[in-house]
């Protein structure tokens, strides 16, 4: 076993993220089904393991930058489910009082810094994130995550660039779950792996089975490590695929049906979840205990939110400028 | 030395610039500057408006970058997120363009997105202006498109002693402002200003005053306007002269009251005219004064077209002094 790989409790934890994750997404889409909540909602459901296998190697004070498919990103990262819940519902004790939504929560204390709707800017900023963690001193790092379709913008080759030559603690996390929007990777993409890309920068690049929990830990943690140690930025692209379309409502008719059935077959959070079994690592009792645990607390919060009052009308205009001292 | 010999010494715009960068980093560290050039190893910027800066300061905190405008936003959003005061150089206005989502979607907008939860205290420094045969793609003025964003804060300074205040006051402010540095004005001389002047973001200046119509302008169309004052003088037109110098928030105050003396008010610029700060100035003053009016509201800008590249075309696409002189004495004289 390499020595970056998870011990058993460490696994645990990952399972942990994944079960709050993949339980507040099947949540999110039984109540936007129901009529309660209506908003434009990107399910992540299949994309668990990812950020779950990153989020155990960071901190609190580490910077995340995500995007508009960035819920799994950010409840791993630590960002509560209460206010979580109030801003996708609009209400004011929402993390930015509603008045973001789902494509833009925010929580500096979990080092959510920014959620952006527009595809590959999560990349520059997170660059700025690692910058001032570089100024500073600090062994923090950035992270900035995006699907395999943003490899494709400038951002992404302007941001890896600029990381690259002032040796930024950025790690670049492309999540390639195999579509852009509707477009299949290989038809919207030159190059046979975004991980290549990293070549042409000068930074490692990585491919990984990022439905692999252990393979998925190890090369995060490798790659926050060389970022905290001062190296500078890693590209890691982790295979994956979202089991609901693009947006919520997208029935996903161009996704061959063998290979979604293939996929859904695979799904990562039972073969992850009866591998802890099989190792000895939790008992059936155990991960049934997490998964009811996150059940209840989900219930909270999406009574909590509902209960929440929306935002007065004076809070239209205001947070537009702050206060000049 | 007493003020007063303090204060007739004449310094460039230019000069003034690179004053208030290197006061506001000597009087806090989390001031940082980056951009295109901006250190010294490539000469302190396209202009030198950052000369001396990374001599003095570090290059750690003086940092030229590769040409990438989006990555220079991005890197200066994310900076000023967690306390930095980044000073960004675009280093043309035209060149905004390519970082127009860092800009827009992101700088001015995460305070509101994130119910104030986060805000971006950062300063776009980008140059512009015709009068150097720079053709359609390095000259344009593009503040009207800033202004109409809802976030964002720009200044264009005419004066040394504005260049000096109003960069000192972007570098203060919690949220982005964009300072439009007119490239032509660079050179021009004016008072020194004292260290550690402010302009108020958003108070215009009455530059001269006077009593039949006020003409309101900013940057190289302001000192035309300057100009045209003989003319118009000669024509027996007494006029009142306001420096916009803020255009978002724009003084509506200054030049309400002018206009409720003057009845008249002519806007001038540099941006072509359609769908211009005039036109904002215009309707306002339209809808708080109509009955008031002598006359309609005029305006002056370039014609809508992109910057000419040949010089007699060029010279025709600016509002110059003796066009301006012509307008106001029609407006007065009828």
């Amino acid at each position: 076993m390499n020595s970056n790989s998870p011990d058993g409790p460490t696994q645990l934890e990952i399972f942990r993220k994944m079960a709050l994750l993949k339980a507040n997404d099947e949540r999110s889409r039984k109540v936007i089904s129901s009529g309660r909540l209506v908003m434009p909602y990107y399910s992540y459901r299949g994309q668990e393991v990812i950020p779950s296998a990153l989020a155990v190697n960071l901190r609190d004070d580490d910077y995340l930058c995500t995007i508009y498919r960035g819920i799994h990103d950010m409840l791993a990262k630590g960002l509560p489910l209460k206010s979580l819940w109030a801003e996708i519902a609009g209400r004011v004790d929402g993390t930015c009082k509603g008045k973001g939504g789902p494509m833009h929560l925010t929580d500096v204390s979990k080092g959510v810094m920014v959620t952006t709707g527009i595809v590959g800017s999560s990349m520059p900023i997170a660059n700025g994130l690692a910058w001032a963690a570089q100024l500073e001193g600090t062994d923090q790092v950035a992270v900035a995550t995006f699907g395999d379709g943003a490899s494709n913008i400038g951002a992404f080759h302007e941001a890896l660039n600029l990381a690259a030559v002032w040796k930024l603690p950025t790690i670049f996390l492309c999540q390639n779950n195999r579509y852009a929007e509707h477009t299949r990777f290989d038809v919207g993409t030159s190059a046979a792996q975004v991980a290549d890309r990293a070549k042409g920068y000068g930074i490692p690049g990585v491919r990984v089975d990022g439905n692999d929990p252990v393979a998925m830990y190890t090369v995060a943690r490798e790659a926050v490590e060389r970022a905290r140690a001062g190296e500078g930025p890693t590209l890691i692209e982790a295979m994956t695929f979202r089991f609901h379309g693009h947006v919520f409502g997208d029935a996903g008719g161009y996704i061959p049906k063998e290979e979604y059935a293939e996929a859904v077959a695979n799904d990562p959070y039972p073969r992850f979840r009866a591998q802890l079994i099989a190792n000895g690592i939790a008992s059936e009792e155990e991960l049934a205990g997490i998964e009811a645990g996150y059940e209840a607390e989900i219930d909270a919060a999406v009574e909590f939110a509902l209960n929440s009052p929306f935002p007065g009308a004076e809070e239209l205009t205001s947070d537009v400028y702050g206060v000049v001292a | 030395m007493s003020e007063a010999a303090v204060k007739t010494k004449q310094v460039m715009l230019v000069e003034a610039y690179n004053m208030a960068l290197a006061d506001a980093m000597a009087d806090d560290e989390k001031v940082v500057v980056l951009g295109e050039d901006v250190a010294d190893a490539e000469e302190g910027g396209v202009c030198g408006v950052t000369r001396g800066l990374s001599s003095r300061f570090g290059t750690k905190r003086v940092r030229s970058t590769p040409i990438t405008e989006q990555a220079i936003m991005g890197a200066a959003i994310g900076a000023s997120l967690v306390g930095w005061k980044p000073v960004a150089e675009i280093m043309l206005m035209n060149f905004t363009t390519v970082a127009m989502d860092m800009i827009v979607n992101h700088a001015a907008k995460l305070r509101y997105m994130t119910g104030g939860q986060t805000h971006v205290p950062l300063v776009i420094r980008t140059m512009t202006g015709a009068g150097f045969s720079s053709g359609g793609q390095h000259s344009d003025f593009f503040e009207a498109w800033f202004a109409h964003t809802a976030g964002m804060k720009v200044v264009i300074p005419s004066t040394p002693e504005d260049a000096y205040g109003l960069t000192r006051s972007a570098i203060d402010d919690p949220d982005p402002v964009m300072i439009v540095e007119n490239m032509p004005l660079y050179w021009t001389k004016g008072d020194a200003p004292n260290p550690g002047h402010r302009v108020p973001i958003g108070k215009a200046v009455v530059r001269v005053p006077g009593n039949d119509i006020t003409i309101v302008s900013y940057a190289r169309t302001h000192l035309e306007s300057l100009g045209a004052l003989k003319a118009l003088g000669e024509a027996g037109v007494s006029a009142e002269i306001i420096d916009l110098r803020s255009i978002q928030p724009w003084d509506e105050e200054c030049v309400l009251e002018s206009v409720r003396k003057t009845g008249r008010l002519l806007i001038v610029h540099e941006a072509v005219k359609p769908f211009g700060v005039g036109a904002e100035i215009a309707a306002t003053v339209n809808e708080k004064l109509f009955g008031q009016l002598k006359a309609p509201v005029e305006r002056l800008g370039a014609p809508f077209n992109s910057v000419p590249f040949s010089q007699p075309l060029e010279a025709l696409h600016v509002p110059n002094a003796a066009r301006i002189a012509e307008k106001a004495i029609a407006m007065v004289k009828g």
